[in-house]
């Protein structure tokens, strides 16, 4: 199991994480390393066996539709890192590089 | 909180459980806010060589210790009225910085607390503070900590374990007599084995995650540690139970944890793995775990060496497909434009967004999250994540053929005692396997605990008892039982060594 270094920079662009040609050197190696571990799953033989999701044997958990008060606006917005009134300040999002 | 306002509180006995200290504060022997201050100097005399915390919070513990002094007065009781808590970083406390070991939530505030930390409020218990641990709870040592990591009251130059490791050390060097973790693959009950206390991760869908910082989402459970197992049994009988607001939680009805805890150890079936499993072991952890088995047979139980559990060693790698799958969807939600940090001056919204979390995330995080994504991807699905769903069925199966002749598994907790801080943190896989004996527990959903069980080389040595689901009283009466029977609770880590004497 050898990943090269431009998988690795496809999984980064994937989960949007910037990487310095360090990082993204030191982890083609880990990477490789664990992925080739779990590698021992391809021995086990699974035929007809069907997938489990979660241990949990509830299914289609329902509640009433009952209207809740919502959390308070200001308090919400005191963790923005920017805000603009009652709206929370981002970069421009239309028409980007990189999207 | 000037010192000079504190009484002294020399004169309470921080070894006492909780369940002494709530015998005392109902007889009046001292008051919840005395043991508040004596716990509050305890912590923060021993914080210097522990880092068992990412904050103390000694303002709120004396405001939650004087309401327990007013409800002890008027008699309006509950089981954990005035005990001294502390909290796992993960956890969403109202108005109190909530990090999960993350540099990029630092400065985050929840508005509301999690649905375990608002029950245990509702008992009166008094928060000494959010604890240390692995960045979003993804580790085995707490070296993984954006905020430093925590040292083994055993041997300061050891890890505790990981991920709940600042919980686990500050119960096992007589801080707080409880704390909460969670466990998403062994983040109590490990770091519970290797500081010789009690942990123990509840069956999956037992206690609410609202609220709870998610890293693996069909893994883990809240849990408490504790140095012995009545005060175990109070702290998951006051957090268990149905939460509308988590729609996996089970309605069954949360029983009196201490409901087995005179039936000894007498009939009780249980199942020991066979060697395959305990190939990888430390001499030392091999030979207590091998007297612990004595032990229980000693006393009567039914002791079956020759239980099959075949797909285990392979649950390891099921595990680390599943957990970082899950993991890169949970932490998608950092993305620095609604809490927590953001990286300021990027070339547009996805530079910056990816650099909120390329400067935000630590090493483990990033590789986890990395592994994920992959299993995740196109052409990699059915390989990975879909593969591993698969044998996440025959593990589950297994541990139901397993328990159907046994009432318990006997495994260690882990392969070997405390190693050495840095040991493992250039290499992820030797880190990784740390968990061997605690993943497939997850996998399944199964109750397990973690016991002390005797020592090797001066260190502590965890056994692990597992549980059909929901019969987590079994494995607290077992626990107790143990406790009647071995003096290895009564060992204390070197307090004298940590910090300055309080």
């Amino acid at each position: 199991m050898d990943l090269s270094s431009d998988e690795v920079r496809h999984i980064a662009r994937l989960a949007r994480i910037a990487l310095s040609d360090e990082e993204t050197e030191r982890l083609r190696g880990e990477l490789s390393s664990i992925l080739g571990h779990c590698q021992a799953l391809s021995a086990i033989d699974t035929s007809g066996v069907a997938p489990t999701a979660q241990s949990f044997s509830l299914v289609n958990v329902e509640r009433p539709d009952e209207p809740q008060a919502a959390a308070p606006v200001s308090e919400v917005l005191a963790n923005a890192p920017a805000r603009e009134g009652d709206y929370i300040r981002v970069r421009a999002v239309l028409d980007q590089p990189g999207g | 909180m000037a010192d000079s306002t504190r009484s002294p509180g020399a004169a309470i006995d921080l070894d006492r459980s909780a369940h002494e200290h709530a015998a005392a504060l109902r007889a009046g022997e001292y008051s919840a806010r005395a043991l508040a201050e004596a716990t509050l100097a305890r912590v923060e005399a021993q914080e210097p060589d522990l880092n068992a915390y990412i904050r103390v919070t000694p303002d709120e513990a004396l405001t939650q210790a004087d309401a327990a002094d007013e409800r002890l007065r008027a008699g309006d009781l509950a089981p954990l009225t005035g005990i001294p808590v502390g909290l796992k970083d993960v956890l969403s406390t109202q108005g109190v910085e909530t990090t999960a070991g993350s540099r990029i939530l630092e400065g985050f505030t929840p508005i509301i607390d999690c649905t375990v930390v608002a029950r245990l409020r509702e008992q009166g218990a008094v928060f000494v503070g959010k604890t240390n641990l692995d960045e979003f709870a993804m580790g085995s040592s707490t070296e993984h900590s954006g905020y430093g990591a925590t040292s083994n009251p055993w041997d300061l130059t050891r890890v505790p374990g990981g991920s709940s490791g600042g919980s686990a050390a500050t119960v096992a060097a007589r801080g707080v007599p409880i704390a909460l973790g969670t466990d998403t693959g062994g983040s109590i009950r490990q770091p519970a084995a290797l500081t010789g206390i009690v942990g123990l991760k509840p069956t999956y869908g037992r206690v609410s995650r609202f609220g709870v910082v998610a890293f693996a989402s069909s893994l883990e459970q809240v849990g408490p540690f504790a140095r012995d197992a009545r005060d175990a049994a109070t702290l998951l009988e006051a957090i268990a139970g149905h939460d509308p607001n988590d729609a996996t939680t089970a309605p069954e009805p949360v029983p009196d944890y201490t409901e087995r805890f005179d039936r000894g150890l007498e009939g009780l079936r249980v199942g020991v793995p066979g060697e395959g499993l305990v190939a990888g072991l430390e001499d030392g952890v091999r030979e207590a775990f091998e007297q612990a088995v004595a032990l229980f047979e000693r006393e009567g139980a039914i002791v079956d060496r020759s239980v099959a559990l075949p797909s285990l060693e392979v649950a390891l790698s099921a595990y680390y497909i599943i957990a970082p799958a899950e993991a890169s969807a949970n932490l998608a939600r950092y993305d620095g434009v609604k809490y927590g940090y953001r990286f300021r001056g990027g070339e547009g919204m996805w530079d910056e967004m990816e650099r909120t979390r390329g400067n935000g995330f630590g090493d483990e995080v990033k590789r986890r999250i990395m592994i994920g994504a992959y299993a995740l991807s196109a052409g990699y699905y059915d390989a990975y994540y879909r593969k591993a769903q698969q044998v996440r069925t025959l593990v589950r199966a297994e541990f139901e053929t397993a328990l159907a002749d046994n009432d318990l598994l006997l495994t260690p907790t882990t392969p070997t005692v405390a190693f050495p801080l840095g040991a493992k943190l250039d290499d992820p896989l030797a880190m990784y396997l740390n968990d061997l004996l605690t993943i497939p527990v997850n996998i399944s959903g199964n109750p397990a605990v973690s016991i002390p069980g005797g020592f090797s080389e001066g260190l502590p040595v965890g056994i692990q008892l597992i549980a059909r689901p929901f019969e987590e009283s079994t494995l607290l009466g077992a626990a107790h039982a143990c406790e009647a029977l071995t003096d290895w609770r009564a060992q204390r880590p070197p307090l004298a060594e940590i910090g300055t004497p309080s």
